[in-house]
């Protein structure tokens, strides 16, 4: 048991545009007393469901950058040599290809290589309508240290928990990788949300292989689940299987992307028809 | 010629196209570089032939010759070390292999050994003799660009390679998208669709590349995308049109152009189209 008051969901997919934010921005719409974050940092897209009245920006520093002072550099060829990531070519390092190791930077027997600390996004912090929490970020094009910017801005949301806080909310990235796992940290409960398509499922599986391996809670959302009904019974036999909740099927719907056109969450575009079910 | 297939935002349809163009050219090569979440195979059904694992090089103490100075903790700009002076503890998944730690060492203590992060597999399908590349990261492993770098070394610039990317716009997408001739961009009619679509346009500004876009799911009542469009002068290449029956075929994995042939004119028309364009660009060049 832990002391604290809230519970940390975190919505994932796997595969992209399965409809994570959508139904992320519902939840938000229904939760009291709650702190929301998009850690999707690469696309975050919550804001434009939710419209946050932004109250702070601030500047993310994700790593260091290796640059060649010419005038000091004597072209021994050493950084190059030294350099596994190919980001050093005639004398010029190649900020994308740069993965802010250091070596050369220590190595060079001229000190002719600066480290500067460098802007690699921003972050906001802002309220939503009924005053709680919100934060997303984006980082620069091209940057690297997604996972590290996520757990930045985790970091500076929890800052803002209070006894009365009862829901932190995280609107995960699509893939496996390391935002994933920054996305994880102090999860209590993993919302998948999929859809039936062979690429759906298999990425779905992908993901559960990686949430049993670090021992999360999770229970299924199958979105469209109507778009291939033998696909989605077969979702179905997994959850039974494996003891898994089925949370819900979400029909396949123009109101999906008519809300989504007008920027408005499914829940306020029809409440009548769909505002029960997600709160079900 | 490298033909590169990104989007910013995930689902938009960049597997769909990208599988379908490769199956619209003749002796294409198709290349997975989404390596979290690989879906071309989903669609094209290759026979894999070859699986080569991608490794990362770790370091390895050898306690007979360390002598817990810390200094391969201090050259670590990942903090994937910790002197606990008993043991050097390592944190795999945040080290990125570059050595610094080897390097340094007074000690000529450590030495590197390597990790499995995952597989390249080649293949080949029977959908117009596709060739097939894909690779699949290991469940548990953070970095993906190492292994898309492993993907990559399979290209042969002699063939027309198309290059399905991951979603997103940081390092693994420029990994994928990168050193390509052209970039196609699939976006959707949605706001999202839009504002990830002007992320992943930044992102191909700094890297110079020559880019056009598809939409996937077109709606034209969505205006704010087609002004965009227009006061940015950005030539969609292609409009697919939402169509349930297209969803359903993707979604038991058949190519959609295989059941609907009409489907396959318009990626040889979207091929010829981005050729023109770079031939036009050499001249200018």
């Amino acid at each position: 048991m832990h002391d604290k008051s809230y519970m940390q969901i975190t919505v994932l997919s796997g595969k992209g545009g399965t409809g994570k934010t959508t139904f992320t921005a519902s939840f938000a719409k229904l939760l009291q007393k709650k702190v929301v974050i998009d850690c999707d940092v690469d696309a975050a897209n919550l804001h434009l469901l939710l419209n946050p009245e932004i109250i702070m920006e601030k500047e993310y520093y994700g790593g260091r950058k290796a640059e060649i002072d010419l005038l000091k550099c004597t072209d021994c060829g050493l950084c190059e040599n030294l350099c596994r990531f190919q980001a050093i070519k005639e004398l010029k390092v190649d900020p994308i290809s740069c993965e802010g190791c250091g070596l050369c930077v220590r190595a060079c027997p001229e000190n002719a290589i600066s480290f500067e600390l460098k802007k690699s996004g921003v972050y906001f912090r802002g309220n939503l309508e009924d005053k709680s929490e919100f934060y997303y970020a984006k980082l620069f094009p091209g940057e690297g240290n997604s996972g590290k910017l996520v757990s930045e801005i985790k970091k500076e949301a929890t800052g803002f928990i209070t006894e009365e806080t009862e829901w932190i909310l995280v609107d995960g990235p699509p893939g496996i990788g390391c935002p994933v796992n920054a996305s994880l940290a102090g999860t209590d409960y993993v919302v998948l949300v999929t859809e039936p398509t062979l690429a759906g499922l298999h990425d779905l599986k992908r993901l559960i292989d990686l949430l049993n391996t670090f021992k999360y809670r999770y229970g299924i959302i199958v979105n469209k689940y109507d778009l291939n009904e033998d696909i989605t019974k077969e979702i179905i036999d997994i959850t039974e299987k494996t003891d898994t909740a089925l949370l819900g099927l979400m029909p396949f719907h123009e109101d999906f992307v008519h809300s989504l056109q007008q920027g408005k969450t499914i829940v306020e575009y029809n409440p009548a028809k769909w505002r029960r079910t997600e709160s079900g | 010629m490298i033909i590169s297939v990104a989007s910013g935002k995930g689902g938009t349809g960049k597997t769909t196209v990208a599988t379908c163009l490769a199956a619209a050219i003749e002796n294409a090569v198709y290349m997975d570089c989404d390596v979290e979440e690989p879906n071309g195979h989903i669609l094209l059904h290759p026979e894999f032939y070859s699986k080569t694992p991608s490794q990362k090089m770790l370091p390895k103490i050898d306690y007979v010759k360390c002598t817990f100075c810390g200094k391969c903790v201090e050259v670590c700009e990942y903090n994937a070390l910790i002197n606990l002076k008993t043991e050097i503890m390592l944190f795999d998944g945040m080290c990125h292999g570059c050595g610094a730690c080897t390097y340094f060492c007074p000690e000529k203590a450590i030495t590197e050994v390597a990790k499995t992060i995952g597989y390249v597999r080649e293949g080949a399908s029977r959908i117009n003799n596709i060739q097939f590349y894909d690779g699949v990261l290991n469940i548990g492993e953070e970095m993906a660009a190492p292994l898309i770098k492993s993907v990559k070394a399979k290209i042969d610039i002699d063939k027309t390679t198309i290059i399905d990317s991951p979603p997103g716009t940081s390092c693994s997408m420029v990994e994928s998208v990168k050193d390509s001739d052209f970039c196609i961009l699939v976006t959707e009619s949605t706001p999202f669709g839009l504002h990830d679509l002007q992320l992943a346009i930044e992102v191909l500004k700094i890297i110079d590349m020559p880019y056009g876009v598809v939409i996937n799911k077109y709606d034209k009542s969505f205006v704010e995308m087609e002004d965009y469009f227009d006061r940015n002068g950005i030539e969609v290449l292609l409009k697919i049109p939402f169509d349930r029956k297209i969803a359903e075929s993707y979604s038991k994995g058949i190519l959609p152009i295989i059941n609907f042939p009409e489907f396959k004119n318009e990626f040889v028309l979207l091929y010829n189209r981005i050729k023109e364009k770079l031939e036009m660009e050499n001249v200018d060049a």
